[in-house]
């Protein structure tokens, strides 16, 4: 009996073990990229004739991946001298990148340079002094008369610009399926009221007038209708503190943003953003607001040609402005190597390096100097518009906003899903835009 | 003098793992909570100024919060629930001598071997909440065999969704469940139970006032280590539904205002909170289990 109870025992710490074993497993894989890190440390400092960067960034697949090698490449080729070493971290947006990055800035450990949306989600970087003003480096390689001024003023940050931006991203553009457009024959929408016409046909024939997916491409959705309600002045203002979040104007362009959720996919909640595209892509939904990422979802992944498979134009109301968003890169204090580091920015901010990158990533460079002809046609027309249209910062995409406005915006936004409650979305908005 | 040297023996190889423990555990707490009481924001953390237990107050004014308390609530209960019965149910099953029990032992505790995120991630797809044409995963497989009354909104129901994201989680830990009590239930002496059949009980009666009773302990550590798991519930959630406030908990919350926002101050306070409410779970546990190795 006394052995048979003692094996019991035994049965129950073994059972009684294995989840804690398990979830070790699972937090090991997470360790490795920070375990390789310090080795490139060591092997830096001890091999002197040939330095090394490290350059942290959450591309690690699709185009984006493509286009970070394409512009390596390049580096490669002009300095073979410097090594060059991938310290991405997978996670759609850099969650998780940033996450390792704020841990490692504060343990002074930085890397050679970090991929970071341009604009106000450097904030907190800049405001800890942990990255360096580059202005220098702007005078130096002349980037002030090759970038457009309007983006110049949107990431200078109290008189300095802190990163050196590699691709514009447009935010404010509506999908559509022309087949769908066709049968019902509708137009693309200009403004709300129209969308909301065309909507109710839709809507009678069964088909989605708008898919929406996850939280996050709602959030995207709120400012590509704040900026087309408000018009982009007033919606600029609403970043600087010239307009007034508790205003009429505010109220009228929140109404019409709760308005779109009674067209809209009851599932959204469940779908990432190439879901709700696909939404669009098989005819099961009319319209999508997605960032002009899509365009290579559409392009390449589903292999549609444009005008027949899918088509586009500005988000209603936002016509003749571009909404964008940038990735950039940075020069971090106390770089383990600040000489190579200025080389790798060099080559991010010159023509060769951001035509290299933008083709395969599927974005236009920041640069105007572009050589176009080598860009697919949607990307084309994109230039285009960079290079004639107002410009009007991004939230969801770092632009507009510093990470704690964003993220009170995100939770108000959250509720107001939950609720529906415009009036105490308001109040929340502006109370999260007085406290900044 | 011999046993003296025993203990100071039996010190010296405790130590590394007291030392490790008490930096690495208790000075992380102590750590945390120190920070909880600044208005540390922001990644330049040499302004902060102690500012008592505001953040705390203020956090119980969150709508927010409010959510999550709600979720971890319903998620808490329904999940330990439910394992709890259908562990013990299945342990009972097995117990009764049926043919092939290694099998049927090794199937309920697969799902286990599993992590949350590849189980968050199957059960995005089955609990599909698409209406219509575009029915899929479960309610797809209600709607053919004629189930229609169970199709449901999962998740996305509206107040009750954790209950959604809890089938999953139920699915994964009601075998390791099951695995605790058959290792209660055998050891059981077959000596008590036939006393109480000598004595006329009837096999009900047995499980009722000679099994369950002496499966409390089980039940206990069952119980702990269910409710730690509830209380810190993220990854699955993320799998399933991403970060949305619907379906918001604490440890999302935490993780959020830390690492995007970048608020310190708030993240430590969420992180207190969440310490608080498991310690509630484990320290009456530790003190049974305390009192009775006394005795």
């Amino acid at each position: 009996m006394h052995l048979e109870k003692k094996k019991s025992l035994k049965a129950l710490a073994i059972a009684a073990t294995i989840p804690f074993v398990l979830t070790a497993c699972a937090s090991g894989s997470t360790e490795t990229s920070s375990s390789s890190d310090s080795d490139s440390g060591d092997s830096g400092s001890t091999s002197s004739d040939t330095a090394q960067i490290e350059v942290f960034s959450w591309w690690t697949g699709g185009g984006e991946e493509a286009g970070l090698n394409a512009l390596v490449e390049v580096f490669n080729a002009e300095y073979p001298n410097i090594k060059f070493e991938n310290g991405a971290v997978a996670g759609g947006a850099g969650t998780n990148a940033r996450a390792v990055l704020a841990t490692r800035l504060e343990a002074n450990d930085p890397p050679a340079s970090f991929q970071g949306h341009a604009g106000l989600e450097l904030l907190d970087y800049i405001t800890a002094g942990q990255i360096e003003d580059l202005s220098f480096l702007y005078d130096e390689m002349g980037w002030s008369d090759v970038m457009p001024q309007e983006l110049l003023d949107l990431i200078t940050v109290d008189g300095g610009i802190y990163s050196v931006p590699v691709n514009i991203h447009r935010a404010n553009v509506m999908w559509a399926n022309p087949s769908v457009l066709e049968e019902y024959n509708l137009d693309m929408p200009a403004t709300w009221d129209e969308f909301f016409a065309a909507a109710e046909v839709l809507q009678a024939g069964g088909v989605i007038p708008l898919a929406l997916g996850e939280q996050w491409t709602q959030l995207h959705l709120f400012e590509t209708v704040m900026l087309g309600e408000l018009g982009t002045d007033t919606y600029n203002g609403l970043w600087d503190g010239s307009t007034d979040w508790a205003s009429a104007d505010v109220t009228s362009a929140l109404e019409t943003f709760n308005r779109i959720y009674d067209y809209t996919n009851s599932d959204a909640a469940s779908l990432a953003w190439q879901d709700a595209s696909q939404l669009v892509i098989s005819g099961d939904a009319a319209f999508n607001i997605m960032g002009d990422w899509a365009e290579g979802y559409f392009r390449v992944d589903n292999e549609l040609v444009e005008q027949e498979g899918y088509t586009w134009a500005p988000s209603p109301g936002t016509g003749g402005t571009f909404q964008f968003l940038s990735d950039s890169f940075t020069l971090p204090v106390g770089a383990p190597d600040r000489d190579s580091t200025i080389a790798w920015l060099k080559v991010a901010g010159s023509a060769e390096g951001q035509d290299a990158f933008n083709v395969q990533k599927g974005s236009i460079p920041a640069r105007n100097d572009a050589d176009q002809s080598i860009y697919p046609p949607y990307l084309q027309e994109a230039m285009d518009d960079w290079s004639s249209n107002a410009g009007a910062p991004s939230l969801t995409h770092g632009t507009a906003a510093s990470n704690g406005w964003k993220a009170e915006i995100e939770t108000a936004l959250g509720l107001f899903l939950g609720t529906r409650d415009v009036a105490a979305f308001q109040d929340a908005l502006a109370t999260a835009a007085a406290a900044q | 003098m011999k046993s003296l040297q025993r203990h100071w023996l039996s010190i010296a190889l405790l130590s590394p793992s007291l030392i490790l423990l008490g930096v690495f555990v208790y000075g992380f707490i102590g750590l945390n909570i120190n920070i909880s009481l600044t208005d540390e924001v922001g990644l330049n953390n040499n302004d902060a100024n102690f500012i008592g237990l505001e953040n705390y107050i203020k956090l119980l004014d969150d709508p927010r919060f409010h959510i999550d308390i709600w979720n971890t609530i319903v998620f808490s209960f329904s999940f330990i629930g439910i394992t709890l019965a259908l562990g013990l149910g299945l342990a009972i099953l097995i117990d009764s001598k049926i043919p092939a029990e290694g099998f049927f032992r090794s199937v309920y505790l697969l799902p286990m071997a599993v992590s949350f995120i590849v189980t968050g991630v199957v059960w995005r797809w089955l609990m599909n909440p698409a209406t219509g044409e575009r029915t899929s995963g479960l309610n797809l497989l209600f709607d053919v065999v004629g189930l229609d009354f169970l199709i449901n909104q999962w998740h996305l129901t509206p107040t009750w969704g954790m209950l959604g994201i809890a089938v999953p989680a139920i699915w994964q830990m009601s075998g390791y469940t099951m695995a605790l009590f058959l290792a209660g239930l055998r050891g059981i002496p077959e000596e008590v139970k036939e006393a109480a059949r000598m004595d006329g009980a009837s096999e009900l009666g047995i499980y009722r006032r000679v099994i369950l009773p002496m499966l409390k302990p089980v039940a206990l550590s069952a119980v702990v280590i269910l409710a730690h798991i509830s209380l810190k519930v993220f990854d699955l959630i993320i799998a399933i539904a991403g970060k949305q406030i619907a379906l918001d908990v604490p440890a999302i919350y935490m993780w959020q205002t830390t690492f995007d926002a970048y608020n310190f101050a708030r993240g430590a306070t969420l992180a207190t909170y969440i310490l608080i409410s498991v310690a509630i779970f484990v320290i009456p546990y530790l003190i049974v289990t305390n009192r009775k190795e006394k005795v």
